[in-house]
């Protein structure tokens, strides 16, 4: 491995073999497209964090003072919109995944090199009009778009961001069907499906719910669209519609896209504790069939967010049972992450705080989604801060953690540096405490009946706000450093070599930025994932410590 | 309270503490969880911190314990779920006898309207320790009733009815939100509920209502439309026969039979289509656009009103059919 | 032939590999799983529309059965059969690349199209006779009949469903015209033609939709009779 600050004279790869903004633009090369991604992600995260501070800065005071109630109600609603469809949802598969998952699996690019890139055009061009969206006045249906509110009780632009919106789900179908035929068609000789990194399985499982799911939020979006301008009248009660069969589609999607948040976070951080506890991760297959169950069975509990919208008794009561049961494989994913810390051999690099904040917060998360599945509980604290408090803690404590854990750890094989380390602890560290003073007393307030989406409320809820808005400029703080250090260490930061954690997984055994086609030869794999034991072969001495 | 500080709503019903207990039950449980949990990581991360001299034990994995980890929690579960179903059930299954409230709301106010005429804007006195039911729909948008000092919320729906109750035992003013997004001043539909001591409300409700009861403003909406000319209080009508109708099942021309509820009463009178009784032709005209939401809820509390002795039979009010029309 | 030679040839990139897969087999079973999954996307999509027409079926029967009076049968059966000629004329395609037919495989395709045309023509001539009816929703929708705020509903998603398989018909027939002109040019011999069994899974797929829509739209009057 090289540690020199100066790289010696420069091999070809992936970033050097060509240069022009034609041989990025027009690149079918599975890494470069990745690259693109992140910087189209990276910049809708600050564009959403921006919305995400006014609506704190005007939640700071209980009046409305700030901005008008109109605006205010555009911002939580392309906040969310923002989020979701431009962020959250392509952020591990589309960045991460995309550079990956054929390296992972020893493949020199994904099957359909081309549609990747049409995926990645998709998503501009969403992304453009959700611009021309945001910059011409804006949406404020709310990121659920609920009839008949949004098809006609609204001037905004509801067509159009849902045109968008539209057209960033096929982004995500085309994302999913690639890794799907990729995963089954292209492992190398040797890698069995029992071989493959956990961070496949859990990419694999998220395939299936963008290719199932997003279509069904296609023709919801499509239904509204047309309602609006041709007046179809399938979600009108005035022409004998249902508002109710919208949130059936809608949530039919959006309920298993919580998983497609969810799940490629998980496969980062198993392979993050394998690798810094120097072990295989405990329980392996429970913990790849526990992704597939959770694909699975997170298709078969979306009323549970209509729990108080007008289902019948019975309805209610099925959807809680199974949205108990979704709830298992991952507290079964909490545990064997945790067994996989026992008598491992950890160190606290950044990849790993990150990892253990995600642990840690993915948690309580989890176990308040279980308040949520107990209808007498929903019922009083559904469409209030809790649910916010809620799903901020798996999205933000959980996936958002898992993302820059992620990028952490692969940054090096990315870029072929390191980033610097101590700035790497310092910002996972005040993104931890930044992000639970944000988000904690968001469940107080919740519980204490402050409801959601208010531009102004009750002065008994303000203190609350307060210490959430403090939490949410210091959250800010810490996902700045990571924009700086990561470009500062492009430049300046230490060279990294093939394996700088000397970590299991084929992307690892090639060279740091990889070289085109990935690998020299094709692998042909004789082991399997996680084999620390054989990585660490040379530490001599004493096998293991004696217990007690 | 706490120092202004709002952190847990107030007990103003029955339903609060049954629901507050399952709140604390799921409290504990997820502490402990998170103690568990942090504790192992904290101990794990420490005691098996990486030092010179020591290899990592590789472990496959534990039948046992992934046994042991995916059942015990499932058993939890399984607690809180049928508790919450307990709860939930109780939730939505008002009590016979319950006073109903009417409650219409809009963009972006609630109005709510007592039986005996009293109406109201943004408020609802209610009388303590009586169950109170609300019937309810939305002049335009989805929004919901929300009462966080007695746990209950329940979406209110255009197009139909949706119904909530609850039994104050605590007598007070208590906040009432919208709690479903609704637009521009989604946050500005709030309100009270005052729940008084049953004098003091048997004294409010005699203080308003100067256009008498709901069911005689009903009354007066179904001579001024016209209901009566068809719907006659014999079997003549080309219309049914409403009196005694209000609750008993209804047999349909199609072969269905359903229950003649609020829903259904509001549905015959904006959509008659949908649903035609045994024995009658579809010639009912629809008085959507016609009737306001505040109207249909009188003719609804109007046709309530029509009581006629127990009847054990489905109500079929099947006339002979009239062999001129009527005039 | 020197050996060096033979072993170049022998080791030279097939016509038609794409540098990512290592061998023809694996480009040939990648590429129709993936169109296979893209069906399935397409199933969830029409999946949507096709709950929302139960729902408000069993809610509305008689204004369903009264609606699907309104349509005209024959050009509804008129369509079904140019699909299913359609769809025979593709497989024959299909089955003309296989043998490496050239000729056969081109004018397959072209009449495939023109029974695509056949179809939208129809469709489109339908669509007229009803917009003139006065059968479209929204602000302007009448219907002579009972239940005619139901019909409307009928109406609606009779629109949105043939509209959107329509929409896939058209794509259906210029996806077909590239692979027409494509083949026309020599493209697909037996060992490679992959890219003519994928259109024509797609198009399959889209006949099979309609298989559905027709009974569903023009077929419930005839099945119970309207009191």
């Amino acid at each position: 491995m090289s540690t020199s600050a100066v790289p010696s004279p420069e091999r070809e790869h992936y970033l050097n073999k060509d240069y022009g903004i034609r041989s990025w633009l027009l690149t079918t090369d599975h890494k470069r497209i990745a690259l693109l991604y992140l910087m189209l992600i990276t910049f809708f995260f600050f564009v959403g964090g921006f919305f995400a501070l006014l609506i704190r800065l005007e939640l700071l005071t209980p009046a409305g003072d700030l901005v008008l109630a109109d605006t205010y109600n555009k911002l939580f609603t392309m906040h969310g919109q923002v989020m979701i469809f431009f962020f959250l949802i392509p952020a591990v598969p589309a960045v991460l995944g995309n550079f990956l998952v054929p390296m992972m699996i020893g493949a020199k690019d994904l099957a359909f090199p081309k549609i990747n890139l049409a995926s990645w055009y998709l998503l501009l061009i969403a992304g453009c009009l959700m611009l021309y969206v945001i910059l011409t006045g804006g949406v404020d249906t709310g990121w659920t778009f609920y009839v008949p509110l949004s098809t006609a009780f609204l001037n905004t632009h509801v067509v159009t961001a849902a045109i968008a919106i539209f057209i960033a789900g096929f982004s995500s179908i085309f994302t999913g069907l690639n890794f799907i035929v990729t995963i089954h068609r292209m492992r190398a000789p040797g890698m069995t499906w029992g071989r493959l990194p956990l961070f496949i399985w859990s990419n694999y499982a998220t395939s299936i719910i963008q290719v199932l799911g997003t279509p069904v939020l296609a023709i919801s979006l499509a239904l509204v669209g047309l309602e609006r301008t041709l007046h179809i009248g399938i979600f009108n009660p005035q022409l004998g519609g249902d508002p109710l069969l919208f949130q059936h589609l809608f949530w039919f999607y959006s309920h298993p896209a919580v998983y497609i948040m969810i799940l490629p976070g998980m496969g980062v951080v198993s392979d993050v504790i394998a690798c810094f506890s120097r072990k295989r991760v405990f329980g392996y297959e429970f913990v790849a069939l526990a992704s597939i169950a959770i694909a699975v069975l997170g298709f078969l509990v979306w009323a549970h967010h209509m729990f108080v919208a007008g289902i019948s008794l019975y309805a209610a009561m099925i959807f809680s049972f199974l949205s108990y049961l979704v709830a298992v494989p991952s507290a079964i994913k909490v545990f064997n992450w945790t067994a996989t810390m026992y008598k491992g051999s950890i160190s606290y690099d950044t990849p790993m705080l990150y990892a253990l904040g995600f642990i840690g917060l993915f948690t309580m998360g989890g176990l308040t989604g279980l308040f949520l599945a107990a209808l007498g509980v929903d019922v009083h604290v559904t469409d209030t801060y809790f649910i916010v408090a809620h799903f901020h803690y798996i999205m933000v404590g959980g996936m958002v953690m898992a993302y820059m854990c992620g990028l952490h750890f692969w940054w090096p094989k990315i870029s072929g540096r390191m980033y610097p380390e101590g700035w790497g602890r310092l910002a996972a560290l005040i993104i931890f405490v930044g992000f639970n003073l944000t988000f904690f007393p968001q469940f107080v307030m919740g519980y204490a009946g402050m409801p959601r989406r208010y531009w102004q409320y009750a002065p008994e809820f303000q203190v609350l706000n307060v210490l959430s808005t403090a939490g949410a400029t210091i959250l800010a703080v810490g996902y700045l450093l990571p924009m700086v250090y990561f470009l500062w260490s492009l430049r300046y930061g230490k060279i990294a070599g093939d394996n700088p954690w000397n970590a299991a997984g084929l992307e690892w055994m090639t060279t740091s930025p990889p070289p085109t086609f990935n690998f020299e030869e094709t692998p042909v794999v004789t082991w399997d994932a996680y084999n620390y034991d054989y990585l660490d072969r040379d530490k001599k001495d004493v096998k293991e410590a004696p217990v007690g | 309270m706490l120092w202004g500080i709002r952190v847990w709503p107030e007990r103003a019903a029955l339903s609060s503490s049954r629901e507050d207990a399952l709140f604390i039950f799921l409290l504990v449980v997820s502490g402990l969880m998170v103690v568990l949990i942090f504790s192992l990581i904290f101990y794990f991360a420490t005691r098996f911190r990486r030092s010179k001299g020591r290899m990592a034990t590789q472990i496959e994995g534990s039948l046992a314990l992934e046994s042991f980890w995916s059942i015990t929690p499932f058993a939890i579960f399984i607690v809180m779920f049928v508790w919450g179903a307990f709860v939930y059930f109780d939730e939505h299954t008002p009590p016979n006898g319950a006073m109903e409230i009417y409650v219409v709301a809009k963009q972006w106010m609630w109005k709510t309207q007592h039986i005996e005429g009293q109406r109201e804007i943004n408020e609802l006195h209610i009388p303590v320790g009586r169950d109170v039911k609300l019937i309810m729909t939305s002049q335009d948008v989805i929004h919901s009733f929300f009462v966080p000092a007695f746990r209950v919320k329940q979406d209110v729906l255009p197009g139909r009815y949706t119904t909530m109750w609850f039994h104050a035992i605590r007598p007070g003013t208590y906040h009432l939100f919208c709690a479903e997004y609704c637009g521009t001043l989604h946050s500005g539909m709030v309100g009270s509920v005052i729940v008084m001591e049953p004098a003091q409300y048997e004294q409010w409700l005699a203080g308003g209502g100067a256009e008498g009861s709901l069911s005689a403003t009903g009354q007066k909406l179904f001579q001024e439309l016209g209901c009566a000319t068809c719907h006659r209080f014999d079997t003549q009508g080309r219309g049914p026969n409403l009196v005694g109708v209000f609750g008993k099942p209804v047999l349909l021309d199609d072969g269905r039979t359903v229950i003649a509820d609020e829903n259904y009463v509001r549905e015959s009178i904006t959509t008659p289509a949908a649903k035609v009784v045994a024995g009658f032709k579809p010639i009912m005209p629809t008085f959507q656009g016609i009737v306001s939401e505040e109207q249909l809820v009188a003719l609804v509390e109007y046709v309530k009103s029509l009581k006629q002795p127990q009847q054990s039979e489905p109500v079929s009010n099947r006339p002979p059919v009239p062999t001129t029309p009527a005039p | 032939m020197a050996e060096r030679e033979v072993e170049l040839v022998v080791e030279g990139h097939p016509p038609g590999l794409q540098h990512h897969f290592s061998d023809l087999e694996q480009q040939r079973e990648a590429s129709t799983m993936g169109m296979w999954v893209f069906l399935i996307t397409e199933v969830m999509f029409f999946g949507g529309m096709f709950l929302a027409y139960l729902v408000y079926r069993s809610m509305y029967y008689q204004a369903w059965v009264v609606g699907s009076e309104a349509m005209d049968f024959w050009f509804g059966t008129a369509n079904t059969a140019i699909l299913i000629c359609s769809s025979l004329t593709m497989a024959l395609a299909v089955r003309a690349s296989q043998l490496g037919h050239r000729r056969a495989l081109v004018i397959l395709l072209i009449v495939t199209m023109v029974f695509g045309i056949a179809f939208m023509t129809v469709k489109g001539v339908e669509y007229h006779g009803h917009w003139l009816k006065h059968e479209f929703p929204g602000p302007s929708f009448h219907f002579e009949g009972p239940y005619e705020q139901q019909v409307e509903m009928f109406f609606s998603l009779y629109w949105a469903m043939t509209g959107f398989h329509t929409l896939h018909v058209l794509i259906g027939i210029i996806i077909i015209g590239f692979v027409a002109y494509y083949g026309w040019r020599g493209e697909y011999t037996p060992a490679h033609h992959n890219t003519v069994e994928n259109v024509g899974l797609y198009w399959h797929f889209v006949d099979t939709v309609w298989i559905y829509l027709y009974p569903l739209l023009y077929l419930i009057s005839h099945s119970h009779p309207y009191k």
